[in-house]
């Protein structure tokens, strides 16, 4: 593989990543999150400095920064046991810029200049920057994100999810500590996007406030929406086609964003639940397909 | 700067965000979406309004113009739309909002539209006055500000209170069923609410390219956030709160900047007064529940 297709396959692998993890908050739990990239560089931020500037290996950055985006994201969660619905939407976009004006106005931050020299990470003896070897760990921590939501999706704690993203005061009424389920969702799906933000910082080598902001909280939440909101295969399918198109193709690198909002206004005129959403005209055609074919 | 002088200034900042909010609270009231598409209705309006300003050179004629560009542009997209999503589910025109929005600065930052450069907007006070007091001063820009928003919100105020529409709309805003069941023609009067609204929005745009002398695609952005804080603070869908509010967001505003500005940018500020105030009030200053 050249080392183009290869940085590519890391990007999608990360993304594919935040957008899991913005379905186990959005998709499972209901709390629709305009601030996803808020953690994504919480996550990026807390690796960042504790290699480039206090000396820390890759690994202890890398599980520092899932544990401290995991414990913002449970302080972050609070709001929502306050605010419901819009109210908690127009939250998570202020916690969003005020993540990143911290970032940007901090001095401890690195300020508009952002953070540069993040160490390669490094696995007995050997570094690797880039490279298959960062693929691979790219794609496991990608994978271990699938192997959560599934494993989420089968347990009691799921089910929970299932209640407050339908009916809180139902869920009230049967038992279900809807605030603990709340911060719960927030601090699980804050926490993957945390390692994810120390994938993207090892890889890259630098990172900028202006990479964490609002338009690119919208472009997790499209590829989320795109895919298909609350299942395992539509998160996973809407971030490699969001993610590799605008690669591939020139054309559609310049007009990534028109792409990204007229998409997302089809989809929900046409499709609400996403191209491959439960009942979505694709995923029954392809069930039908293979129902045929076994 | 005296109190007083800081005072006049926040009120010409108040008066822009009155503009904005308003409509955006309107379509609130009566369809409960958040129309975050409303801050692309701004920037189309600035734009327009810096056009037809350098191809005539009359600046009240570009004013209506572009409002009446942005009020059509509000029911296209209701039309278009939201239209078909009033029994959805509330993320559904939620996210259909956001892709609008996106969708439409980024077109704007195209080279065949606006480019991703910044247009002057020479129009000066369009030859208003100064006003000099001993307490504060108000420059022809300022004037203008002010004149039109009064105007525009008396004008407002008019309809919403003396017409059958506005009748029609205020039954909308409590319960919509309930007004189509007794014969108010809904789809009327939500499209002139659209309108409305969306010129509302044009307008702030064109006085704040005027003041700043200066219109860019992504002007929006910073406004459409503090227009969302407004109608958050005010209550969603509660017209007197969302100028109470605005008021009040842009006097906090001038002082807290003037005192602990260095901390962290205006911006982050207003965010961080709006996160902290929903913690103690959740539906708002004037919300019900």
């Amino acid at each position: 593989m050249s080392d183009y297709v290869l940085s590519v396959a890391v990007f999608v692998g990360i993304w594919v990543t935040l957008a899991l993890s913005l379905n186990i908050l959005t998709g499972f739990a209901g709390q629709v999150s305009l601030g996803h990239a808020a953690f994504f560089g919480i996550g990026a931020y807390t690796s960042a400095i504790l290699t480039a500037n206090y000396g820390q290996s890759f690994w202890t950055g890398f599980a520092l920064a899932i544990l401290i985006t995991g414990m913002t994201g449970a302080v972050l969660g609070l709001p929502s046991l306050r605010v419901r619905h819009d109210f908690l939407v127009l939250v998570t976009m202020g916690v969003n810029f005020v993540v990143v004006a911290l970032f940007k106005y901090v001095d401890f931050f690195g300020g508009a200049m952002g953070i540069v020299n993040i160490p390669a990470p490094s696995l007995f003896g050997h570094t690797f920057r880039g490279g298959a070897p960062y693929l691979i760990l790219v794609w496991v921590y990608a994978l271990a994100t699938l192997g959560v939501s599934w494993y989420l999706s089968k347990t009691w704690t799921g089910m929970a999810f299932n209640t407050v993203r339908l009916d809180e005061d139902a869920a009230a009424a049967v038992g279900v500590s809807v605030p603990r389920f709340k911060i719960y969702a927030f601090a699980i799906s804050a926490a993957l996007a945390g390692g994810a933000g120390s994938l993207y910082a090892h890889f890259i080598g630098s990172v900028f406030p202006d990479t964490f902001v609002f338009l690119e909280s919208i472009a997790i939440l499209s590829m989320v929406i795109f895919g298909g909101v609350g299942t395992l295969r539509g998160p996973i399918v809407g971030a490699i086609i969001l993610k590799a198109a605008p690669e591939m193709l020139r054309f559609v690198q310049d007009y990534r964003f028109t792409l990204y909002g007229a998409l997302l206004v089809l989809m929900m005129l046409f499709q609400p639940m996403g191209l491959l959403g439960d009942d979505s005209w694709l995923w029954t055609k392809l069930q039908r397909l293979f129902r045929k074919g076994s | 700067m005296s109190w007083m002088q800081n005072l006049s200034n926040a009120m010409v900042l108040a008066a822009i965000y009155i503009l904005m909010a308003s409509g955006l609270t309107m379509v609130y009231g009566v369809l409960k979406v958040l129309h975050i598409a409303h801050a692309a209705v701004y920037t189309v309006g600035a734009f327009a309004g810096v056009l037809i300003y350098t191809w005539v050179g009359n600046f009240w004629l570009a004013l209506f113009l572009a409002m009446v560009i942005s009020g059509l542009l509000g029911i296209v997209i209701y039309r278009g739309t939201y239209f078909y999503m009033l029994d959805s589910p509330r993320t559904v025109p939620l996210i259909a909002s956001i892709g609008l929005y996106v969708m439409i600065t980024d077109l704007l930052q195209k080279d065949f539209l606006m480019g991703p450069y910044q247009r002057a907007f020479p129009a000066q006070g369009a030859g208003l006055p100064r006003i000099e007091t001993r307490f504060f001063t108000l420059t022809p820009k300022q004037v203008l500000i002010l004149l039109v928003a009064v105007a525009l919100m008396a004008l407002l105020y008019v309809v919403l209170t003396k017409t059958r529409i506005g009748l029609g709309w205020r039954g909308a805003a409590q319960d919509r069923e309930m007004a189509a069941s007794v014969g108010v023609n809904l789809n009327r009067v939500i499209s002139l609410n659209f309108f409305l609204g969306s010129a509302l929005a044009g307008a702030a745009g064109v006085l704040v390219g005027v003041y700043n002398n200066s219109v860019f695609a992504t002007m929006g952005d910073v406004v459409s956030y503090k227009a969302f804080i407004i109608i958050v603070l005010g209550g969603m869908g509660s017209l007197p709160g969302a100028v109470l509010a605005s008021i009040i967001l842009a006097v906090a505003e001038n002082f807290l900047v003037a005192t602990v500005g260095y901390v962290l940018p205006r911006d982050a500020i207003a965010f961080l007064v709006l996160i902290v105030f929903l913690m103690y009030r959740p539906h708002g200053l004037l919300g019900k529940e």
